[in-house]
């Protein structure tokens, strides 16, 4: 790698695989990572979560933010305001903290951005937050000069609150992997359009916030469910590889159960892009104890969000931070994502 | 889009596992068989065909990247055109493949004008929306020079130039098969350029070597059948050319695309990247083509290219190696370390045909017959909540 690449921070330090997460390691665990770094109630960066935690009491207050950039702004089946709103629910939900206690909002616009736009996208952040039962409750407004950014930048923070929480570390050999719907929906829909395919297909984003969803699994097998991640950018491979490298087993995923759509399947084969490194915005990852994988998926199958969730793999002792995918032809390893995907040349 | 399910049923890929492996203990010893093509490696990769063969068996991918046995002359004449302000149109992986002294992608950093494209069809409009002159860099198989021919049939502007380093597999396969040391004692044609060139046109090679060549597809299905056909020759000493992908294929090939073929290019002899000087394995355009022919209507200044030394890491590639057969990326120091699709060392890790690109795409083991099977046991209820949901 030339000197000069080494030196720049790159698209791929924000694609949420293996280059971004050596970048925070490198970075800003340095700058912001507490002294020890392990403290008895406080869950901080060198956790690498979804989100931070501090113990009020007998509970755990969580904490998360995220920053929402999406290129085009609206897209089908969501915008970056319902985008915004999913991501930093889910933040919260993957640990265990369904209660969302409340949300900030702060917006950075571009000169020139039209204001029926704007009000779109507000609209579409009011009506997630009425599906998450939360509510936006601060918030920041910045506009910047032409080209100075690209067209709209919105930040989400949150706090919710939790019983138990629930790492992305906690996973056991034997816990079975659930996931809670179709795979790689936002993303193949995100591409298709970005890319301009002619396709004709109804894709769309599973973009949702997953709360309630993860609250009905929690509350089904109370203790049970050992881990929790959103499989956002780098897919199912990605989130997979950092659960299993966290919790220091491997994951055998069998292919034949993978719940993915045709349409998605179809355009993945077009565009040479495996549904698995395909980002995510409604779905989660969850291990679960073999005992209480019946009631998990009866109670995921029960909510609306959750029709399609299913078992597609396992966790084994050997191979510890692999993740193994049985084809029904054989079996081979599955990468761990590195930089951003890009429909290959040819 | 999905490939018929027929050619990915997991039960009829049992029963040709089993066929496989009651074919290899047949033999009774181990076994090496070669294929020539990146496509049916990115397939035995996919899905994982390699830890489902039996232990005595070593299928090893050969010269069967375009991009990988493309020479560094050949580089270097583009980036030489490329240097001199010439306008290159080439497919996207060549950009990045190093020559001798730098990639194209080199030269376009340093200001020289390069276009991706994707067929040279794509390359003729980008010659068309401008008066400068065009060179189309043009690369591959016979798959790929069908289309270059039929383009230039076809009438192109008088812009429009074409530098030919596309490649013949047919004659790399004697060399290969000649090669001191090899092991490989049955190949796999590739399907796709079969359908041009026929399976009749491994007969010669059959007859001169000795060794039983199987036309296969690209489906698991396709790959596992072919093998098991394949071994079962070997095993009984069968010496002959098997078509099993009839459904494309069939003995004399699409007789219209070789006219147009052998209408534009000969065969020459020269050199394979790595692995030898190749009689009529290059595919050069025909005097009469001479109007369009980049070699001879440009002055390439390749020779200033050459003051330039390789890298020390260049000099531990061993890509050459692998293509020819002899050596596979994990014999290599710099896989996955010093050399990795960001910055590819040697040309088998930049194109998406090479076996380091591909090994490293799928996680960089490509067998795993060590691992323990009995660890996927799954609960009856999420199998039935799996598949496809429409």
């Amino acid at each position: 790698m030339s000197v000069a690449t080494a030196d720049r921070i790159l698209l791929k330090h924000g694609a949420g695989g293996r280059a971004m997460r050596r970048l925070i390691a490198e970075t800003f665990l340095d700058a912001f990572e507490t002294d020890p770094p392990e403290r008895a109630g406080v869950l901080g960066v060198s956790a690498m979560d979804d989100g931070g935690a501090v113990r009020l009491g007998d509970q755990w207050l969580v904490l998360t933010t995220d920053s929402h950039v999406i290129q085009p702004v609206f897209f089908p089946g969501g915008d970056i305001g319902r985008l915004a709103i999913a991501g930093t629910v889910n933040d919260l939900a993957m640990m265990g903290a369904t209660q969302i206690l409340g949300l900030t909002c702060a917006v950075i616009i571009e000169e020139g951005f039209p204001r029926r736009d704007l009000e779109r996208i507000l609209a579409s952040m009011r009506a997630a937050c009425d599906e998450a039962s939360a509510a936006v409750i601060a918030g920041d407004t910045k506009v910047m000069g032409a080209r100075e950014i690209d067209r709209i930048v919105i930040n989400t923070s949150g706090i919710g609150l939790t019983r138990r929480l629930v790492r992305d570390a906690g996973l056991r050999a034997g816990d079975q992997i659930v996931v809670t719907g179709t795979i790689g929906d936002h993303g193949m829909a995100v591409m298709a359009l970005r890319h301009g395919l002619q396709l004709e297909t109804d894709l769309r984003s599973d973009v949702a916030p997953l709360n309630t969803l993860v609250r009905a699994a929690l509350d089904a097998a109370p203790g049970e469910i050992t881990a929790m991640k959103d499989p956002t950018r780098g897919g199912v491979a990605g989130a997979l590889h950092e659960m299993a490298g966290k919790s220091g087993v491997g994951v055998v995923l069998d292919e034949v159960l993978l719940p993915v759509r045709t349409q998605v399947r179809g355009v993945s084969e077009l565009v040479g892009i495996d549904p698995l490194f395909v980002a995510n915005e409604g779905k989660a990852l969850l291990g679960v104890r073999p005992d209480a994988v019946a009631a998990v998926l009866a109670a995921l199958r029960a909510h609306p969000l959750g029709r399609d969730a299913a078992v597609i793999g396992v966790c084994v002792p050997d191979h510890p931070g692999k993740v193994i995918l049985d084809t029904g032809f054989g079996r081979r390893l599955v990468a761990e994502p590195d930089g951003d995907l890009l429909p290959r040349i040819c | 889009v999905s490939a018929p399910l027929e050619f990915r049923d997991p039960v009829r890929a049992g029963e040709l596992r089993d066929a496989l492996a009651r074919a290899a203990s047949a033999v009774g010893r181990e076994v090496a068989v070669m294929h020539v093509c990146g496509s049916h490696e990115q397939a035995i990769a996919k899905f994982g065909l390699r830890a489902s063969f039996p232990p005595s068996l070593n299928v090893i991918m050969g010269p069967g990247c375009p991009v990988c046995i493309t020479d560094q002359p050949e580089i270097d004449e583009a980036v030489a055109l490329a240097r001199q302000g010439i306008r290159i149109a080439t497919y996207g992986d060549m950009v990045r493949v190093p020559g001798t002294a730098g990639s194209l992608a080199d030269a376009q950093a340093a200001g020289a004008p390069i276009d991706v494209v994707y067929s040279v069809a794509q390359a003729v409009e980008h010659a068309r929306a401008s008066d400068e002159p065009l060179v189309f860099f043009a690369t591959g198989f016979e798959t790929t020079a069908v289309a270059t021919a039929a383009v230039l049939i076809g009438g192109v502007p008088s812009n429009f130039f074409v530098l030919s380093a596309h490649k013949y597999i047919p004659p790399v396969m004697e060399i290969v098969a000649e090669m001191p040391g090899t092991r490989v004692e049955g190949f796999l044609a590739a399907g796709h350029a079969a359908t041009i060139t026929g399976s009749a046109v491994f007969e010669p090679f059959v007859a001169r070597h000795g060794v039983p060549v199987v036309v296969a597809g690209f489906e698991p299905l396709d790959i596992l059948a072919a093998l098991v056909r394949l071994v079962e020759m070997i095993g009984r000493g069968e010496r002959a050319v098997v078509n099993m992908f009839p459904r494309c294929v069939s003995r004399d090939g699409n007789a219209n695309a070789q006219r147009q073929l052998w209408q534009v290019f000969r065969p020459i002899g020269g050199r394979w990247r790595g692995i030898a000087h190749v009689p009529n394995g290059n595919l050069r355009l025909r005097d009469e083509w001479a109007a369009v022919d980049a070699r001879r209507q440009f002055a390439i200044d390749v020779a200033s290219l050459w003051r330039s030394a390789p890298s020390t890491l260049v000099r531990q590639c061993i890509c050459g190696n692998i293509m020819a057969g002899i050596a596979s990326p994990a014999d290599c120091p710099l896989f996955g370390g010093a050399c990795v699709p960001d910055a590819p060392v040697g040309a088998c890790m930049v194109s998406s045909e090479g076996t380091c690109r591909i090994w490293h795409e799928y996680g960089g083991i490509p067998d795993l017959r060590a691992c323990p099977a009995d660890s996927l046991a799954l609960q009856a209820d999420g199998r039935r909540a799996g598949g496809e949901v429409a």
